[in-house]
Parts: structure tokens; sequence; C-alpha cells
């Protein structure tokens, strides 16, 4: 059996790269990929307590769930909303989206 | 070491390699595609944690629409930023300190918790059964579910007018 | 209990002994056997799926009225051993930038989203792989992993043909899905469960769900038609449009990949229907005797196979405009119409014996058929009124 360490441990390390790529890319699709994989990373976490807490106490799993759904809204609109810039703008670094900088 | 454990430890590598993948190859639909490997080694630890379902929905969701649509937004905008470009911005080496320094103190907090090298309990009922309860149940998560529902509406509409222009 | 009434067990049983007796752990004995049980299936499966191309060349061929592939061996059965061997000799070619890679891993994950459907197909009562109790989600599961081989098979061609292709074949499939979940959930509703043993055994003990949902089998049919790709539904290869959509790069081999794929696809898709909407194994006798249960799945689902071939070859490509229509438009309110029909039909008569069931059940299905009709025909009447009045 693997203890719940070896699921935090992956949950931690999955959630610091996620959180590289996040701050670290340029293109402002791959920068939702980090997200993604931060969001996979918490699932994990939230599984993972479920099944070494309570198993009939289904939070961990609802919540994961719920983070599905959040995740397939934030795709579909930040999607959207990349593709709209790039029409506009012409470019997806986002450096160069700054419009809103001071 | 169990099968399981064996299973566990090759999906541990498998998710950590092609994660690294995914914020480090230039290309992006191979990003994507590293992506996609990564979302299919956490489906198979949900396997390995009796989260039979959440396994499942895990590649029809994440594989099957939202990795999907990641590969189609690339295409959609391939000109920009093409692979011989430095992929990351100036500030990585900030990136990189801030990402490492929030996995310690991830990996330290969690090894605070009393329940860090816990084995699991068994199974109590099945799990399926009381998820789907648990879903519909008044006195339980009907209402989270049901705002998801809308969250779902508001981004199908979203995306819908912004896409229309 | 023998051979006969529970093969499974007794093989499992006999190399157990023999492994064991060799000094192995009984762990690793059952791990051992496990992976010799899929091997053999799989194996099954593609020697299944060899005799499917021969199948489909001999049936397209009575539709078109010729005679089909009659030289090699009786009735030309061994037509596809010297079709595999031009495949194996031509020349591999992979195109000049190419995505090497993803452009050689597309149709293996393409064979493989149809060879994981297997796993949960229940051949008899007690011969199955898994027992999985998300097993209807996991056939959508899959599906989205053939979408994904497909669009990797457009994007690393370095193609326009077969890019166009997959986008169209994403397009379909990713809408399809909707109403093939949809109909999914009607089995579900019936028998209270996902799992496709319970299915299979709840319509051996009471009534196949065909006769309880008829149209539930018919969206079922048309949505699993659509995710296959087939005519009328295949204008991801649209041969006058785009050439070969997809696999127009593909050669020899890894063109057969996804040519076996598409046929298997297609069979297993009919062995869905049969197991789901009409009773999977269930028949005479085949309750004591799993192995006659696997014969009448089998028969059954190449009864499915053939109504899906009869289809593809008898209806011509659809436009793809009007394709998303009809699903938009028609399949996916249909479905849902009758999800909710369903529902509460069964809820209401769930508790009254079988003979009022079954008839109450099968009456809401042609009410819906016969309002979605009335609609339809009003719509046509409205349409052909303002064309008239121009």
């Amino acid at each position: 059996m693997v203890p719940l360490s070896g699921y935090l441990f992956l949950s931690a390390v999955l959630f610091s790269l996620g959180l590289y790529g996040a701050l670290a890319r340029k293109n402002a699709i791959a920068i939702l990929l980090g997200v993604e994989l931060m969001l996979n990373a918490v699932n994990i976490n939230l599984v993972s307590f479920w099944r070494y807490g309570d198993t009939t106490q289904m939070a961990g799993q609802v919540f994961a769930i719920i983070v599905f759904a959040v995740a397939a809204a934030e795709v579909a609109v930040g999607l959207a909303l990349i593709i709209n810039v790039y029409r506009r703008r012409n470019t997806l670094n986002a450096d160069e989206i700054d419009l809103m900088k001071w | 070491m169990t099968a399981e454990q064996i299973i566990f430890y090759i999906a541990t590598g498998f998710i950590l390699v092609s994660a690294l993948m995914v914020v480090t190859t230039r290309n992006l639909i191979h990003a994507a595609l590293w992506l996609v490997a990564t979302l299919f080694g956490v489906a198979v630890v949900y396997a390995t944690l009796d989260a039979s379902f959440l396994a499942v929905v895990q590649v029809v969701v994440y594989i099957g629409a939202i990795a999907i649509m990641f590969i189609f937004a690339v295409m959609l905008t391939k000109r920009n930023l093409l692979d011989h470009v430095p992929q990351t911005n100036s500030n990585w080496p900030w990136a990189a300190g801030i990402a490492a320094l929030t996995g310690a103190g991830l990996l330290y907090t969690a090894s605070q918790l009393s329940t860090f090298g816990a084995q699991r309990p068994a199974l109590s009922g099945d799990a399926l059964m009381n998820l789907g309860k648990a879903l519909v149940s008044p006195d339980a998560f009907v209402l989270p579910f049901e705002v998801a529902s809308i969250l779902l509406l508001a981004a199908l509409i979203g995306a819908v007018y912004l896409a229309k222009k | 209990m023998n051979f006969w009434t529970d093969p499974i067990h007794v093989i499992y049983q006999g190399l157990m002994q023999t492994f064991t007796g060799w000094g192995m752990a009984a762990e690793v004995a059952g791990i051992l056997i496990n992976l010799l049980g899929i091997v053999l299936m799989i194996t099954a499966i593609m020697v299944l799926d060899i005799f499917l191309v021969w199948i489909e060349r001999k049936v397209v061929a009575r539709f078109q009225d010729r005679l089909g592939p009659n030289r090699v061996g009786p009735w030309g059965i061994f037509q596809p051993f010297p079709d595999i061997i031009k495949l194996v000799l031509k020349e591999d070619i992979t195109p000049a930038g190419a995505d090497k890679w993803v452009f050689n891993l597309a149709p293996i994950l393409s064979l493989a989203s149809v060879i994981f459907l297997w796993a949960v197909v229940p051949l008899a009562s007690r011969i199955y792989g898994v027992d999985l109790n998300v097993a209807l989600l996991y056939l959508v599961a899959s599906g989205s992993i053939g979408t994904l081989s497909i669009i990797m098979a457009g994007w690393s061609s370095n193609n326009k043909y077969a890019l166009v292709g997959a986008y169209r074949m994403v397009a379909n499939m990713v809408s399809y899905e909707i109403p093939l979940a949809a109909s999914l959930l009607i089995p579900t509703i019936l028998s209270g469960s996902m799992s496709l043993t319970n299915i299979v055994n709840q319509q051996a003990h009471g009534v196949w769900f065909f006769f309880v949902s008829p149209l539930g089998a018919l969206l079922f049919l048309v949505a699993a038609i659509a995710e296959l790709g087939r005519s009328p539904f295949d204008l991801n290869e649209g041969e006058s449009e785009i050439v070969a959509g997809f696999h127009i790069e593909y050669t020899g081999m890894k063109f057969g990949l996804f040519y076996a794929g598409e046929l298997l696809h297609a069979f297993t898709f009919g062995g869905f229907v049969a197991a789901l909407f009409f009773g999977g194994w269930h028949g005479p006798w085949a309750e004591e005797y799993p192995l006659l249960g696997a014969f009448y799945f089998v028969a059954k689902a190449m009864l499915g196979y053939w109504i899906i071939m009869w289809i593809k070859y008898t209806v011509p490509r659809i436009r793809i405009d009007h394709m998303l229509a009809f699903n938009w438009k028609f399949l996916t309110p249909l479905a849902f119409a009758l999800l909710i029909v369903t529902a509460l039909t069964h809820r209401f008569l769930m508790d009254f014996p079988t003979w009022v069931y079954v008839p109450g059940m099968f009456l809401s299905n042609v009410l819906v058929a016969w309002a979605t009709l009335e609609i339809l025909r009003g719509n046509a009447r409205r349409e052909r009124l303002a064309a008239e009045a121009h």
C-alpha cells in the first residue's frame, strides 16, 4: 500500500511544475496549460484525502467533480478570450498584452 | 511491493516527466499532447485511489474536451511565437524560484499533518452509489452541483458570444 | 462446476495449479494468468478482425450486386491474408515535414481505443474482462481517445486534406458524443446500473431493453454510426472532396491499423447495441452454458454490424452543415426529451407488473416518436409554404 505521503508528494511537485509553467511561459495558451496542471494537482490532493479519510464522506470526490466543471468552463472562456485577443492584436505573447498595465 | 505500488510509482514518474515536458517543450502542440499524457497518468492515479468514476470522467472531460480544445486553439493561432523563439519570459528564474519554494512549502506543510504517513482504511460501502447520492441529495451537495451547471451554462454562452465576432 | 458451466474459472484454477506447482508465488501467478488472459483476448479480437475484412468486402459486394473476393480459399475467405501481406510489404513512407512521433503514435492509439472497449464487454454470463461499475462512461472515454488519435493523425501528416478531415471528424465526434451519452443513459435508468454485466443480467432475467425503449436503441445506433465516422457520416474521409481525409498520408500497415480499427470499431458498436438493447449473451440455455452465450453474443453483434454495414453502403454521404444541424437541432433535443420521458415513465410504472410496464414504456416511446414526427412535419410545411410564397 502506498501511504498518503506518496500522493501528497506527487501533487505538490505537480503543482509547482504547473506554477512554473503559468509564471514563466510567454504564450497565453501555455499559461493555461500550466493552470490545468495545477488544477490536476489539487484534484489529486482532494481525492487522496477522501480515500485516506472517512470514505463515506464524499466531499473530496464531489469537490473534484466541481473542479472538473470549473476547469472546463475556464478553458472554454479562456481560449475564446485568447483567440479573440489573437484576432485583434495578432499576438499571444502575454508580455505584449499589457493595455491594462500602468 | 504489490502490483498497486508498482502502478502508482510508474504513474507518478510518468506524470512528473510529462508535466515537465508540458512546461518546457517549445512546440505548443507537443506541449498539449504531453498534457494529455499527464492527464492520462492522473486518471491512473485516480484508479489506484478507487475513484473509478473520476478516472473515467478525467479521460472524458480532460482528454476528450479540454485537451482537444487546447490543440484547436494552438492550431488556430499557429503563426504566433514560433518554435525557435524562446518560450519563456525574462522572469523565468524568478518563476522557477517561486515554484520551487511553493513546492517545498507544500511538502513541509503536508509533512506536518498527523495523517501524513497514514495507510488507507478499507473502502466502506459502494463509493459510486454514495457519490451519486451525495451529488443530488438536498442535505449534501445539490446546491454546488446546480451552481456548477449554471457556471457551465454561463461559460457556454460566454464562449459562444466571444467566438462569434 | 465443470468446464462447460464456468470455463474461465476452471482454466484459471488449472493454470494456477500448474504455475504454483512450478514454485511460483500465488500473487505473481495471478498477475501472469491475467496478463495471459489479456493477450489471449486481444489476439482473439485481432483474428476476428482479419475475418471482418473478408465479411465487409463480401457484404458490400452483395449490396452492390457483385461477387466480392472469391479466389483465395473457399468463398475467398482467406482473401485478408494476401491483403495483409501486401500492406506489410508496401513501402513505409513518412511525409517530409511530418511530426514523426505523433505521426507514428496516432494509428496505434486509434486501434488501441477500440481494443480498450473489449475489457468491459460481457461475452457470456461468466466470461468478461472486468465488471467495471462505470462501463458506459468508459465507452465514451475510449471514444475521446479515438478523437485524439484522429486529430493527431491529421495534424502530424503536414497535409491540408488530412487536417480538414481531422477537423471534420472532431466536429462530428464531439457533437455526436452528446446524443450518444444521452442514449447510453437510457439503459442506465432502466437497469439502475452503469455496469454492462448488470445491464445484460437485468435483460436476461427480464425483458430486452429494445422492447422497453425502441427509440433509445435507434438513437444509440445513429449516434454510434456518427461516432464511428461511417457513411452517411464519413465526411472525415470524403473521397470525392478531401481524398481520404486524416489518413491520406499513411501507407502500408499504418494505414492497415486505421482500417482494422475502423472495422473492429463498427463490430464493437454492433456488440454494444446487442449488449445494451438485445440482451447481450441472453438466449436459450445461455445461462448454464457460457460458451453458447458467447456464441449468441457474437451472432447478435454480427447482426448489429450487418445493420451498420447496410446503412453504410446504401445511404449517401450528407453535407457537413446538414450533419451538424441534424445533431444539434434534431438528435440532441430528441435524446434529452426521450431521456426525461423514459425516466418519468420508468418511475411511474416500475412497481406495476411486467405486462403493464413493458407496453407502457413502449407506448411512451411511440408517443415521443410520433410527437417528433409531427413537429418535423409542421416545420417542413412551414418551410415549404415560405418557399412557395416567394
